[in-house]
């Protein structure tokens, strides 16, 4: 994929050098307006959006595993639909809801953010580990018990290597709608790239939109491949 | 010695096991024969306390398999079942090395063991050692299972129709290793299977299981000879019977002074192999060669008086 040394040197240079791009935008600025977003460096939004979306999702991927080990254990087995409503509830109730239910409790800020993106992004870490903990090959999981594994080993030795990679696929999932979702962030005044997109609709502005807009795509895409590539590896070593 | 004291297990109103007693002598092979859901998986699977009986026990050298904690007896009790359950995102010689790791063996010593185990089971260790289950072949595979099952030299090796997935070519060979080895290494094993065949040519004893009990526990020539029940002689079957029986019969044991025409036999090879080439070539002899020294030889004759011998 020749394409991919493009997007990251176009990414590259729409965070660093964005004035570069002030031919192609110009047409979309409002007559003598500004064309490229100044107010801020696009960098240092683009780490904290990158930041918050990190945090979220290690908080989310650490929850949702724990919970997922815990309701494919004999002893939790009972507690998998409840655990299943919670984490769907996480996904269903929009984050701007959250983000407005949120803000009173924790103020402006990373806070809300971070608890909004964290609760969107349970659900699809919590399914693929679960499904990926529960269909584990049965004739190895035998041996595993057969050759003396401890219950402790047998989960950090086999059972949580062999589900990896459908468990990274979700926390795929999870990581790419939590670097879109994260723009709302802006709203309460978290700093995220959503800054430059809502600066962008508040001036009628269409140049801090798409630039905004095109920032946050190309993070998503490029991570998302980069992902993808880790999964292939892992499901390659596991044997296919 | 493994003594296996009145075992019994129920599911629900169903008795998988009933009450079987045996005892299992160091350095043999028991082949625990039987049809579908007769017991045999379920027997095998008390010894190691994957599944708790529910009443009776075993013991080991004199110990109850009570006496420790269920993890710890299994490394001690090597295990290969079917369709091998090797770790796919290990190396083979992770899978190979897994029980003397838990042993905390040293590096070196696990590292000899798994050469020694592959060189074994005729895989070159430096092309094998560092591949992944997913890239060897099905008959590859089962070989490293139960060198997985043998590394840390278990007091017992349990294994559960390991056979059971490979063609019949391979299956054979794999028969034939498994002998060779266990008489390498005086391993103590108990193996399951539902072909009398296989019961037949590995076990220095059988075991045969019907519904949850053991209706017959003996030589294979005492069970082809002395079915202690009529399901017992089915599962030899009448048609089968003499054949099966001159198959355990060396050639040493009835060559005679003498010479014979066509392609030689070895002492080790079986009467059933030297009717079979009796007939196929119309010779009423076969010479018995050991390391190209000729020993004499075996007629047809001597095999048709040594099949109707068997009472
Ligand atoms: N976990 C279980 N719960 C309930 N019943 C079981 C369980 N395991 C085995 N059984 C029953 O116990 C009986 C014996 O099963 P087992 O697996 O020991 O048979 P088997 O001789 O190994 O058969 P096969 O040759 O098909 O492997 C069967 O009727 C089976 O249905
Ligand atoms: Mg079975």
């Amino acid at each position: 994929m020749i394409l991919r040394p493009l997007l990251i040197a176009l990414l590259l240079a729409l965070v660093l050098r964005p004035e570069w791009f002030t031919p192609v935008f110009a047409p979309l600025a409002p007559e003598g307006g500004p064309v490229i977003y100044q107010r801020a460096s696009l960098l240092s939004l683009s780490l904290s959006h990158l930041g918050l979306v990190a945090a979220a999702s290690l908080a989310a991927t650490v929850v949702a595993v724990t919970l997922a080990i815990l309701v494919t254990r004999p002893a939790g087995a009972a507690f998998r639909p409840l655990s299943r409503t919670i984490t769907n509830m996480g996904q269903t109730f929009p984050p701007v809801a959250v983000l407005a239910l949120a803000v009173p409790a924790l103020g402006f800020g990373a806070g809300p953010t971070l608890v909004a993106l964290f609760l969107y992004g349970l659900l699809p870490i919590f399914e693929n580990a679960t499904t990926a903990l529960s269909t584990l090959p049965p004739a190895t999981m035998e041996a595993a018990r057969g050759i003396g594994l401890s219950r402790w080993q047998r989960l950090v030795r086999v059972e949580l290597p062999l589900a990896l990679p459908v468990t990274l696929t979700g926390i795929r999932l999870s990581v790419v709608i939590a670097l879109g979702t994260a723009t709302i962030g802006s709203t309460v005044a978290a700093r995220t790239l959503g800054e430059v997109i809502i600066a962008g609709l508040l001036t009628n502005n269409t140049a801090y939109v798409l630039q905004g807009g095109l920032i946050v795509g190309l993070f998503a895409v490029l991570i998302y491949d980069a992902l993808v590539q880790i999964e292939r590896r892992l499901a390659a070593r596991i044997g296919a | 010695m493994i003594e296996i004291d009145s075992i019994t297990k129920v599911y629900g109103d169903e008795t998988a096991v009933d009450a079987v007693s045996m005892t299992v002598q160091t350095g043999t092979i028991t082949v625990i024969v039987g049809t579908s859901g007769s017991g045999k998986t379920t027997l095998l699977r008390m010894i190691n306390r994957l599944e708790e009986p529910t009443s009776g026990e075993v013991r080991i050298k004199g110990q109850s398999t009570l006496a420790v904690k269920p993890h710890i007896l299994r490394r001690r009790i090597g295990y290969a079942i079917q369709g091998h359950g090797l770790f796919p995102h290990h190396t083979v010689a992770r899978n190979i090395g897994a029980v003397p790791e838990l042993l905390n063996w040293s590096r070196d010593k696990t590292e000899a063991r798994v050469d020694e185990l592959l060189d074994l089971f005729s895989m070159e260790p430096a092309q094998f050692r560092d591949r992944y289950p997913g890239e060897l072949s099905g008959g590859q595979q089962q070989r490293v299972g139960v060198a997985r099952a043998l590394a840390s030299r278990p007091d017992l090796l349990l294994m559960d129709e390991p056979f059971g997935a490979l063609d019949p070519i391979i299956r054979t060979r794999a028969q034939e290793d498994l002998r060779r080895i266990q008489r390498q290494l005086g391993s103590t094993i108990m193996l399951v299977t539902h072909d009398m065949e296989e019961a037949i040519r590995l076990g220095d004893r059988v075991a045969v299981m019907d519904a949850g009990k053991l209706v017959q526990h003996g030589t294979p020539a005492e069970i082809i000879t002395q079915p202690a029940t009529d399901f017992v002689a089915d599962m030899v079957g009448d048609v089968e019977r003499p054949l099966r029986l001159l198959s355990l019969i060396p050639l040493s044991d009835l060559v005679e002074d003498g010479t014979a025409d066509g392609a030689p036999l070895s002492p080790a090879d079986s009467l059933r192999d030297a009717l079979s080439a009796c007939l196929w070539t119309g010779r009423s002899a076969v010479p018995v060669v050991e390391d190209g020294a000729p020993l004499g030889r075996v007629t047809l004759d001597a095999i048709r008086a040594r099949a109707r011998a068997h009472t």
